[in-house]
């Protein structure tokens, strides 16, 4: 049954570029509610539908949000899969909990909790994941709730006596013998205790005690996280916190992109050299041994006001754009950008102005490379349509043999479609969250052609699938 | 005031860009290749309530006036336009702050165009344009006919009134212009629902209009508009079609976007805005100022076509530096066509009934129906 194969392919990229992009948060031209709705009809349709596709998923490098989503869903339902299903399922669940950040997992918990989701799987793969925490007293102390959930919900005993009265009795004991239990302890009387803790337990002690922010800053410096410190490295200089100061050339690329838009223009162009050193550094790892082998490469990015997204995820999809820029630059041997704006310099892009993506298609088209990538939410609107038209041209007249390969990624995900917005039918479209993703999207994005069957892509699922699970030696957590 | 002179509107040095389309509106970018030189528009916030404006003795115009815009032909060209930044404050202080809670807050305005020191002019847009229409013949009957009642001889038509919906009530106003992609150099915009010509409005700079843009949601339209907002499904983009047949080369295709492009400015013009722009308008000098003329204008109000009242700045050359119109709903044109038709006979009944090709009797029963019916003295029966 071809067609039905056809339409079951279709589904199962639908599915996934929604889950690579959606967070349920609100978007350029559309509110989180209506995101949120959409998302949740698409995870029970796939999960009704395709349940060893939707489960396989896992595996694709989907975003947290829609991870924690798909693995609630597979053990709310535990009792329909069967039990060759319920094997692959099960390792899968386990493998990607353990890859979940520990506040996503903790939410995960109690999510399940809160639907009354408590089969014996459930329970196992909690324990699982629980006995492969790295220090939960650590945990204990940051994320209390969760963990006391977590213990409850799997029906476990306290890994010790000491932190079970911790968690659950609080005023039994009058010191304990882990150290970071009793600095929590001593943190509720004593200034310099505080210091002591994680950044987030600190920082309401220090509200308790009136500790000035520059100061808690400056001495909590150390026991901040990469993540914090980043976040927090400009509201500490404006506080006169010097400590506080994120190492950028260890940072992600997409996150160190959007760090730098979140710069003002006057400071992006006074930090010029750094920030662009931090930038190539970061694309240069995430392309990895791939870096120089793409030939002559464009790129077509958009830097339209939508590309402002929203509050909830600012200058999101510019973020994704300028990482791309420079990941491709690393990736190609030659590059060549193309800004809707028509910027030349990449590094002050601001979210303005209209999107005239036909033309600058055709500005990238035009010196024939090896390889075009755009990089839009695909309104494209100056004028509406147009880089379709140009598109298909393009591949009629021009270029006939498809020897420049064009591939578009969205970084928004469209509530009202179910999918990423495409440009054109005969371009492929594939989501993406993080530029650092992109080689391999672009090996997603051929399926999405509407070419390619269910066989195939069951194929590339199984293989993706297959990599996923097996062991990697390096890392500590997993069994 | 001086006497009403012909005038055309002429969008010269307005290129029109791409339209962009949400739910039933679509808003269509007007874009100056320069600015104006030395004009600047800003905004002043009078936050909620109602507003007074004093127009002429013992004559007050009463509306719901979120801002006034202040012109600046101070020759500070550069000088960036303050905007949103001043909202908080004064709305805040102006309506939680002092006014008591259940309170009406009234801000008392002294006329429509009021000169704000030496170079700098402050008017109530579109209410300039809207008085003007309300006052329309607002003396009442010229000539004591028998047939006029003694309120209409001795108080004119007043109290006049007309209604009209602001912005936020308009469906899906307020996210079309929230998700609308400002161009480079955009001076102005034209407002559609379900492609029926709204609202024109232009400034002379690209930053007063980023500054401006905004105020869009905050101003008056028709019942029409309202209605055709509300009521509209989604409008379709005008997608461009390129002739493949037709490309042999990149330039060829460059050729064909340049083609469209210009296909869609010619279309816009001469099919979409025409109801605008084609009919002649009798337009009145509110203020003269250096090059600036500041005036407004009214259609011929034919029935059943489209009808704009709006106010302009032209430029010493007659170019347009300000425009916003405002389009009159069906009911509001025969009103102002009953009334210019009643005026040009010297407001005698059976003349101006033969003028419109009626009788005398069905002309009543129209003025009654229209809202004038206290303007006769035997008044006929209400119309079903």
């Amino acid at each position: 049954m071809p067609a039905e194969g056809l339409v079951a392919a279709e589904d199962v990229l639908l599915f996934a570029n929604a889950a690579i992009t959606a967070t349920a948060q609100r978007e350029f031209h559309g509110g989180a509610a209506e995101q949120r709705m959409s998302l949740d009809f698409l995870h029970a349709y796939m999960l009704g539908n395709y349940r060893d596709l939707y489960a396989a998923v896992l595996a694709l490098g989907i975003n947290d949000h829609n991870a924690a989503l798909v693995i609630h869903g597979l053990l709310a339902t535990a009792g329909e899969a069967t039990p060759r299903q319920r094997h692959l399922e099960g390792r899968l669940i386990a493998r990607r909990f353990a890859l979940l950040p520990p506040q996503r997992g903790y939410a995960l918990v109690a999510a399940l909790r809160e639907a009354k989701v408590n089969n014996r799987r459930t329970r196992a793969i909690v324990r699982d994941w629980l006995a492969a925490r790295p220090d939960l007293a650590l945990d204990a102390v940051k994320y209390r709730t969760g963990l006391k959930t977590a213990l409850r919900h799997a029906h476990l005993p306290p890994p010790s006596a000491e932190l079970g009265d911790f968690l659950f009795r609080p005023r039994a004991r009058a010191r304990y013998t882990a150290p970071l239990l009793d600095t929590w302890r001593r943190a509720h009387y004593e200034q310099g205790a505080v210091h002591e803790l994680p950044f987030t337990v600190a920082e309401g002690f220090a509200a308790r005690h009136g500790i000035a922010r520059a100061a808690f800053l400056e001495r909590i410096a150390p026991r901040m996280t990469r993540g914090e410190r980043l976040r927090l490295q400009e509201s500490a200089r404006r506080e006169g916190a010097a400590a506080v100061r994120a190492d950028l050339t260890a940072m992600p690329l997409t996150r160190l992109a959007s760090y730098v838009l979140g710069l003002p223009l006057p400071d992006r162009a006074a930090r010029r050299a750094e920030l662009t050193a931090a930038l190539r550094a970061a694309a240069r790892r995430a392309a990895g041994p791939e870096a120089g082998t793409w030939g002559r490469v464009a790129a077509v990015l958009d830097d339209s006001f939508s590309a402002y997204a929203s509050g909830h995820k600012r200058r999101r999809p510019l973020a994704v754009a300028l990482a791309a820029h420079f990941l491709l630059a690393e990736l190609g041997a030659a590059y060549a950008p193309y800004w809707t704006s028509g910027r030349r310099d990449a590094l002050p892009a601001v979210p303005h102005g209209a999107t005239p993506l036909g033309e600058r298609v055709l500005d990238a088209l035009e010196p024939r490379p090896d390889r075009l990538v755009i990089v839009s939410d695909g309104w494209d609107n100056a004028p509406p349509g147009m880089a379709a038209e140009v598109l298909r041209v393009w591949h009629e007249r021009l270029d006939p043999h498809g020897r420049v390969s064009v591939v578009h990624l969205n970084p928004v995900y469209d509530a009202d479609t179910f999918t990423v917005r495409r440009l054109s039918p005969t371009v492929p479209t594939a989501g993406i969250r993080d530029a650092e993703d992109l080689p391999v999207l672009t090996g997603l994005a051929r399926f999405a052609a509407g070419r390619t069957g269910l066989p195939e892509l069951r194929a590339h699922l199984d293989a993706r699938v297959a990599a996923f699970l097996a062991p990697v030696p390096e890392e500590g957590a997993a069994p | 005031m001086t006497a009403a002179a012909e005038l055309r509107l002429d969008l010269a040095g307005l290129r029109t860009a791409p339209a962009q389309v949400w739910g039933g509106i679509r808003l269509v970018p007007l874009v100056r290749d320069a600015p104006v030189p030395g004009l600047r528009l800003h905004r002043e916030q009078y936050g909620e309530g109602y507003g007074v404006v004093d127009v002429a003795p013992h004559t007050v115009y009463t509306s719901y006036i979120p801002h006034g815009f202040v012109a600046d032909w101070s020759g500070a060209g550069d000088a960036a336009a303050y905007g949103t930044q001043l909202r908080g404050e004064q709305a805040a202080a102006s309506t939680s702050a002092r006014v008591p809670v259940e309170a009406v807050p009234v801000r008392v305005h002294r006329r429509m165009a009021r000169r704000q020191g030496r170079r700098r002019l402050r008017f109530l847009p579109l209410h300039l344009a809207l008085e003007g229409y309300l006052a329309l013949h607002f003396g009442g009957p010229a000539v004591a006919w028998e047939e006029w009642s003694q309120r209409a001889l001795r108080r004119g038509l007043s109290p006049r009134v007309e209604e009209a919906y602001a912005g936020l009530e308009v469906q899906g106003l307020g996210d079309a212009l929230r998700v609308f992609e400002i161009h480079p150099g955009q001076c102005g915009l034209l407002l559609y629902t379900a492609d029926a010509l709204t609202a024109a409005f232009a400034v002379p700079h690209p930053d007063d209009y980023r500054a401006l843009h905004a105020t869009l949601v905050h101003d008056l339209y028709g019942e029409l508009v309202h209605h055709y907002a509300l009521l509209s499904a989604p409008v379709p983009d005008f997608v461009p079609r390129l002739d493949a047949a037709a490309v042999s080369s990149t330039a060829d295709l460059r050729a064909a976007l340049a083609g469209q492009r210009a296909a869609w400015a010619d279309f816009h013009a001469g099919t979409m805005a025409a109801g605008l722009l084609a009919p002649a308008y009798a337009a009145r000098t509110v203020h003269r100022a250096g090059d600036f003329t500041l005036l407004r204008f009214l259609p011929a109000f034919r029935p059943r076509t489209e009808n704009h009242v709006g106010e302009a700045i032209t430029t010493a050359d007659g170019r347009l530096a300000y425009l916003k119109t405002f389009r009159l709903s069906e009911a509001q044109t025969r009103r102002g066509h009953l009334l210019s038709t009643l005026a040009a006979h010297d407001w005698s009944l059976p003349r101006a009934a033969e003028a419109l090709g009626r009788s005398e009797a069905d002309l009543r029963t129209r003025l009654a129906g229209a809202g004038f019916a206290a303007l006769l003295k035997h008044r006929p029966h209400a119309p079903r």
